[in-house]
């Protein structure tokens, strides 16, 4: 049984394309527009939806996705409604594969095996949680993926070769590089850097290879698309969000630097 | 849950104490967390190490601090004997130096130029000033903005010792988010940067490295207390911040079945209020800063910042040792309010001529609580782990005093 990350990864070979993943904060600036604008980002042209699940405390993340992260707290948002938001997406979109990324606290005080059983049921594909590495995987990771769902685990440039094979080890879906030693929304790497990341990782691991943190532009996503299955855009998406959060056609500004990143990564090869 | 037949054994080798503990932090920081690990498995089995950590102990900390027999405040409050172990009386005022000491030298020892801290208090903040002006090295120490104000004689002091201090406005401007800024800069100089932790609190290996640093002040105790009353303690009590004092007093007194072991946490406004900092006693488990502990939280799992009237004990959550320490029953942990421990401020200023914290005032509080109905043969031991002077501008406000000249 194949997930819908994996048969997206085979369709995206398919057609010799990168995949444009998105990330926005569930709930921002609040769960109706929130809910539009997730709607609307297959259209404009993403592959893969990473929502991120609001915490007051997100400690690798920069000043543009903690404010996210309190905007959409305040407007009420919380775990139970960011399944509920993917629950009513599955109803209108059964193939686009979402990921839920956040920090372990949340998903621990709604408890381990209802939010397993829960996110399944509402139509989630897999996890991305920053504080949970290899050495704290046993609690969420391991019955994530027996639950038949994808843990996308985290790989940074001080993840060296001799603790590749540990950090892959129990990764499906995809795996994540974090192109940066940094926090988001901060600096990009250079294109060469990321390329010999990628082709190191790619000894360890048969899964396609995302790159995140840092790429804002429609030639910076076309650049990561060329040497990585996907490029992950996130900050710059979230301050688009933040400079426009009265603006009744917000959703339609998400859209259209959404469609501009996709053709930079159509475009590519 | 089974009593464990040590107390004392420490984190698995994977760092956790019980559930508590642990390593939950980004994939770029682990390997740097592996490798203060390692440097520090290789330290604390040298015994240069020590020496040299001794050594500054003695003559630029000023240790061994005396216990002192209260002898006034005994009189007074006409119960069990109070002792106080006079940390308050280290270089820089506070216990915290002994832990910015030992984490130097193991900075300097991994070849690490560029030294960050959080502060919430100031203490730790110029504690850790104070031993990058000793070694040289450039120190950078985020504090929330709202404590930069409540704390301007520290943030002076920590720039005259040569330290930046970054105010953090990010999420609520407080010492979470110093931590949390913190943790930010070292993901963004893993190269040459080595962060000072200034509590039991943190990843793996902090909570254990610092608890050892610490425990210096337990040991000192052992020894005064057997040369004063040729017998161990029958009481400790310390306050708890994030925990370090308490730990360190605590912890070699563990496996001493006979020694009942209190920890004072700040109630602030009370706890039937939202506004305490008790994480222990009024908080529940969940993960935040790279460990599992006790934390002020929603029912959703957000972080709550906590309230006190003394900025060092502000902080969320507690060490997770002291967790496992409550779990399994071995350590009682109890509060008091800000007003409870105001009072107590006042009463050992006059009795005793010592001015302490407002941090281990809260431990004074408790004390005046419930000694007068002990027996008089018995021994009191709590610790001053920190002088007032930093308090004095708070303690006036509170009593309707105006100062000038801040
Ligand atoms: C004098 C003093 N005592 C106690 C604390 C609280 O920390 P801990 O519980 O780690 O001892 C502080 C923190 O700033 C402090 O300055």
């Amino acid at each position: 049984m194949s997930t819908r990350i994996e048969r997206r990864f085979k369709s995206l070979q398919d057609e010799n394309r990168a995949g444009l993943v998105t990330f926005l904060t569930a709930g921002d600036p609040n769960p109706e527009v929130g809910f539009d604008i997730l709607k609307g980002l297959p259209a404009a042209g993403a592959d893969i939806i990473e929502i991120g699940v609001p915490f007051s405390d997100p400690m690798a993340d920069g000043p543009a996705i903690q404010a996210s992260s309190l905007r959409a707290i305040k407007a009420g948002m919380n775990l139970a409604k960011v399944l509920e938001s993917v629950r009513d997406f599955r109803k209108i979109d059964d193939v686009t594969p979402i990921v839920l990324m956040g920090y372990f606290n949340p998903i621990y005080i709604y408890g381990v095996d209802k939010f397993l059983s829960d996110a399944k049921a509402a139509g989630v594909d897999g996890f991305i949680v920053v504080d949970l590495p290899p050495e704290e995987e046993t609690e969420f990771c391991l019955p994530a993926r027996e639950a038949g769902l994808n843990f996308i685990y985290l790989t940074a440039p001080t993840t060296d070769e001799r603790r590749l094979p540990r950090v892959v080890k129990h990764a499906s879906g995809f795996v994540y590089f974090v192109s940066i030693t940094g926090i988001t929304g901060t600096f990009a790497a250079s294109a060469s850097d990321v390329e010999g990341h990628v082709a190191r990782i790619k000894k360890f691991t048969h899964l396609p290879v995302c790159v995140g943190f840092g790429i804002r532009t429609r030639e910076q996503a076309a650049e990561i698309a060329r040497i990585a299955d996907g490029a992950v855009v996130g900050s710059v998406l979230v301050d688009i969000v933040a400079a426009n959060v009265d603006l009744p056609s917000l959703p339609e500004k998400v859209f259209e630097l959404v469609r501009c990143l996709a053709d930079g990564v159509r475009l590519a090869r | 849950m089974s009593k464990p037949n040590t107390f004392r054994a420490g984190v698995d080798e994977d760092g956790h104490f019980g559930i508590y503990g642990g390593r939950y932090v980004a994939e770029t920081l682990m390997p740097l967390i592996l490798d203060v690990e390692k440097a520090y498995d290789i330290a604390r089995a040298d015994d240069s190490f020590w020496s040299e950590f001794n050594d500054l102990m003695k003559h630029y900390v000023g240790r061994p601090s005396p216990l002192y027999f209260a002898k006034r405040l005994t009189e007074h409050l006409g119960g069990a004997k109070v002792y106080f172990k006079r940390d308050e009386l280290n270089h820089t005022g506070a216990h915290k130096i002994n832990n910015t000491v030992g984490q130097i030298l193991l900075a300097r020892r991994m070849g690490k130029t560029r030294i960050i801290a959080e502060t919430g208090a100031g203490q730790h903040g110029v504690a850790t000033a104070t031993v990058c002006a000793l070694f040289g090295l450039p120190c950078i120490v985020y504090m929330g903005e709202t404590d930069v104000e409540r704390q301007a004689p520290n943030v002076f002091r920590m720039k005259l010792l040569g330290a930046e201090v970054r105010p953090v406005t990010s999420g609520t401007g407080t010492l979470k988010d110093a931590m949390n800024e913190a943790l930010r800069d070292w993901v963004s100089n893993v190269e040459d940067t080595f962060y000072i932790i200034g509590t039991v609190a943190g990843p793996h290996p902090y909570p254990t490295l610092v608890r050892d640093f610490q425990s210096i002040i337990g040991e000192e105790v052992r020894e005064q207390i057997q040369e004063a009353e040729g017998r161990l303690p029958d009481i400790l009590v310390a306050c708890l911040g994030g925990g370090s004092n308490a730990m360190g007093l605590f912890h070699p007194f563990l496996d001493d079945e006979g020694v009942r072991i209190i920890g004072v946490e700040a109630a602030g406004l009370g706890l039937d209020t939202d506004k305490h900092c008790a994480s222990l006693t009024g908080g529940k488990p969940g993960v935040l800063h790279g460990n599992r502990t006790y934390l002020l939280q929603t029912s959703e799992g957000q972080i709550i910042d906590g309230h006190s009237i003394s900025a060092g004990l502000d902080y969320p959550g507690i060490g997770p040792e002291h967790a496992w320490l409550k779990d399994t029953g071995r350590v009682e942990y109890v509060s008091a309010t800000d007003s409870e421990a105001l009072e107590a401020f006042q009463l050992c200023t006059r009795l005793e001529g010592i001015i302490p914290a407002l941090e281990p005032s809260h431990a004074l509080a408790y004390v005046a609580k419930v000694v007068p109905a002990m027996e008089k043969e018995t021994l009191l031991v709590m610790n001053m782990c920190g002088r007032g002077d930093k308090d004095i501008f708070t303690v006036a406000k509170h009593l309707g005093v105006e100062m000038k000249g801040e």
